[in-house]
């Protein structure tokens, strides 16, 4: 089974998404939620709500103890929490991922878009469509990560041991490839 | 790349859900709200109780206000434009808010046409009592309904009407002509056929209008609403960053009644409130537009 963590933004969309590839889900409101599943999706919404939320609930420690044997797949803001920093006090890192992020790095709602990425999955090369809304920017990436998603040639999704964050959704255009890769042959 | 798809609009939409977006008028509450776990905030010059209490005309806010704001938190920033009136649209645009409220709690700039809000590449969000009137602004372009509630009353009564009252004619979609329900509603049958298949709108429907506490959060999220529009509610209370930080919380586990009891627990007094029946009906900012 697949949590999504359910505090704020759009954990619903996910649930769908794991619906569509015939994986169990849950949505992950308290610690004790993580007794019950085997990969987790931190989603995107507001990073410094859910800095906030998780902060408030002793969920940091939990996580990163969930992390060490299970599979976490950020996307937007919870790329962030899972970067090693994003440069901000108000928000949470989780240091999951060995990346640097910069948040709203595109500029406000006016300069959100939707676009096709690459995602490199081994060998196999494919095209993604995506939103990027109020989206972050990957600015530096660890000697241990590895790049699977690019938009041209920016850095879009990098992937180290069993986890995986992108700056952008490919929830919300359906596509389910990320969340296989993931949690399927991962 | 697009830039402008309604998908992108109902994007940020969709970010926001599970969340608390709290009136503010001044940077120092911006902080506030941004501290408590706001998901965003809505810029304007004066909160819907103080306009009531003022009458005049209510306009767009100062747009130097609004952008100490925006310079100041890094959580979406909304901000209200009359009903109808482009230019006010435009200008906010071009100060690159992030959504746009097009608001009955401003003074009506046109009575008889809503901006047309395709053309713009800023979202909006827009007031509805009822399922007609919620998909006429979707058809215009709105990205995101919120129910109109009664603003700056303190009193939940009017936005659980017309949360219950979308809900209910969404329902009677499953056995209606649709046909007919387009002609009434005055909206394409696509529009109409896409409600009844999915049983909900489409776009987000969140909640507005009266939301004073935690519980008032509590019950609007139980009804369906996916966030809440906190206005007076917070910064007309005794205890403003206490009481985000309490609806912040609730909102995100309004399922789980102790939690929101924790949340409620120190709180001090909520605005005062008022009753409907103390609002003579051409006072009502939800009769404003149709």
């Amino acid at each position: 089974m697949i949590g999504v963590l359910a505090l704020q933004g759009n954990f619903q969309s996910h649930l769908n998404i794991l619906e569509k590839i015939n994986l169990e889900s849950l949505q992950v409101k308290s610690v004790k939620d993580l007794d019950r599943i085997s990969g987790l999706i931190i989603p995107g919404g507001e990073s410094t709500t859910m800095s906030k939320l998780l902060d408030n609930s002793n969920f940091v420690s939990e996580i990163k103890e969930f992390a060490k044997n299970n599979p976490i797949l950020g996307s937007c803001a919870g790329a962030i929490i899972m970067s090693r920093n994003s440069f901000d006090e108000r928000v949470l890192n989780l240091g999951l991922l060995d990346i640097e992020i910069d948040r709203n790095a595109y500029g406000r709602q006016v300069f959100s878009f939707s676009d096709k990425i690459q995602v490199i999955d081994g060998k196999n090369k494919s095209l993604c469509e995506v939103l990027f809304i109020r989206a972050p920017k990957i600015i530096s990436v660890g000697n241990d990560c590895s790049v699977f998603a690019l938009r041209n040639d920016e850095i879009i999704g990098v992937r180290q041991g069993k986890h995986f964050a992108i700056t952008c959704h490919p929830e919300l255009m359906h596509e389910t490839k990320i969340h296989e890769m993931c949690f399927k042959s991962n | 790349m697009t830039k402008d798809t309604f998908k992108v609009k109902v994007g940020l939409a969709e970010m926001l859900k599970g969340g608390v977006i709290m009136d503010v008028t001044n940077v120092e509450q911006a902080k506030i709200a941004e501290d408590a776990g706001a998901v965003s905030v809505m810029a304007l010059e004066r909160i819907p109780s103080d306009i009531r209490k003022d009458g005049g005309v209510a306009r767009m806010s100062n747009p130097h206000m609004i952008k100490e704001i925006q310079d100041n938190v890094s959580i979406p920033v909304m901000a209200k434009c009359r009903i109808g009136h482009f230019a006010e649209a435009q200008i906010l645009e071009a100060l690159e808010v992030d959504f746009i409220d097009e608001s009955e709690v401003l003074t009506m700039a046109d009575e008889h046409f809503h901006v047309d809000k395709h053309p713009f590449k800023v979202p909006f969000v827009c007031g509805a009592r009822n399922l007609g009137e919620a998909l006429r602004r979707v058809h215009e372009g709105a990205a995101l309904i919120r129910t109109k509630g009664e603003a700056g009353s303190g009193n939940i009564v009017e936005a659980v009407r017309h949360m219950k009252m979308i809900t209910s004619q969404i329902n009677e979609l499953k056995s209606a002509d649709l046909s007919k329900k387009a002609e009434e509603y005055r909206v394409p049958l696509e529009l109409i056929e896409q409600v009844a298949k999915n049983q909900k709108l489409p776009v987000p429907n969140f909640a507005a209008g009266g939301i004073a506490t935690p519980a008032d959060a509590s019950l609007m999220m139980q009804l369906g609403a996916e966030t809440v529009f906190v206005g007076s509610g917070i910064f007309k209370s005794q205890d403003p960053s206490e009481r985000a930080h309490a609806i912040v919380k609730s909102v995100a586990h309004y399922h789980n009644a102790k939690d929101v009891l924790v949340a409620s627990y120190d709180l001090k007094d909520a605005m005062k409130g008022i009753l409907m029946s103390d609002i003579p009906e051409e006072e009502k900012f939800s009769n404003r537009g149709d």
